[in-house]
């Protein structure tokens, strides 16, 4: 099964909206040894000016994961799951992620590049709020092994 | 906490190392926490049977206990504005669990709009695990 280069430049249709709670923000904060009240302390949050708790850096890995899941299980996009290893990730925040928020993720895919017979696979994700505005970019590369 | 405020901050700074457990215990909360089930970051069996030394931790988690690190140093985790990594070896964790370990270095600072840039690097023994990880902070 060979990765099909078709697919760069595709959007995918939006996903969500993600409901963003105050446990799953604390169950993922304390899962990655994420200390600070402003995660699990409402008023904490409030004092350091957010509107509720405060999901850490790489939480939105969450949401954009469920969002790409449509173009890594498209069987057109020939994507062979049990090869994929996760190769690189990063994310820009335009504001933190906090609880209440309502995220809604649409996920491009950015390029596919081919290496050493692996695929190179980079999707971008744009999370928004309710309102429509920009909360986070995320960006993901996964390299599907290539057979043997 | 007290936010770390920019003239305190200078290029060459470092901060940790901190070091950071990590247990079979750790990757089921992450897991459930993340919604990540995949079978080689908790069943021995099904990890050695794909071919690795045993359970690996997420890359996500290890990139996430990094990013703990960083808020920490900053003193706000909502002003870590920006972070990346590549995911270079595995952390494998035994029954008895493991440990990584995590430090920064100021590569850069940007004075009009008080932040700075970090390098991270994260280690698991002699193995570097995160590559080029990188994180933009909002100071006060």
């Amino acid at each position: 099964m060979a990765v099909n280069t078709d697919f760069v430049g595709r959007t995918y249709p939006p996903s969500g909206p993600y409901a963003v709670s105050a446990a799953d923000i604390a169950a993922f904060a304390a899962a990655v040894g994420a200390t600070d009240p402003v995660h699990t302390d409402a008023e904490a949050a409030r004092a350091a000016g957010y509107a509720d708790v405060v999901a850490p850096p790489t939480m939105a890995v969450v949401y954009e994961q469920q969002s790409s899941r449509a173009y890594v299980a498209d069987p057109e996009a020939g994507i062979d799951y049990s090869r994929v290893v996760h190769g690189e990730e990063s994310f820009v925040h335009h504001r933190p992620i906090v609880a209440g928020d309502a995220l809604t993720a649409t996920t491009t895919v950015a390029s596919i590049r081919q290496a050493g017979g692996h695929s190179m696979i980079t999707v971008v994700t744009e999370l928004t709020d309710e309102a429509g505005a920009a909360v986070t970019t995320a960006s993901s590369t996964i390299v599907v092994r290539g057979g043997e | 906490m007290s936010v770390r405020s920019f003239e305190d901050v200078s290029i060459g700074e470092t901060f940790g190392p901190e070091v950071v457990a990590v247990g079979r215990d750790t990757l089921v909360a992450y897991a459930n926490a993340s919604g990540d089930q995949n079978p080689i970051h908790q069943d021995e069996a099904f990890a050695k049977g794909v071919g690795l030394p045993d359970v690996i931790a997420h890359g996500m988690w290890t990139m996430g206990a990094s990013s703990s690190v960083v808020a920490r140093w900053v003193g706000d985790a909502g002003r870590v504005l920006e972070f990346g990594t590549r995911f270079t070896k595995p952390v494998v964790v035994p029954t008895q669990g493991n440990e990584i370990s995590v430090t920064g270095v100021v590569k850069s600072v940007d004075a009009e709009r008080r932040r700075a840039t970090v390098d991270v690097t994260t280690t698991c023994g002699d193995d570097k695990v995160l590559g080029r990880c990188i994180a933009v902070v909002q100071l006060a």
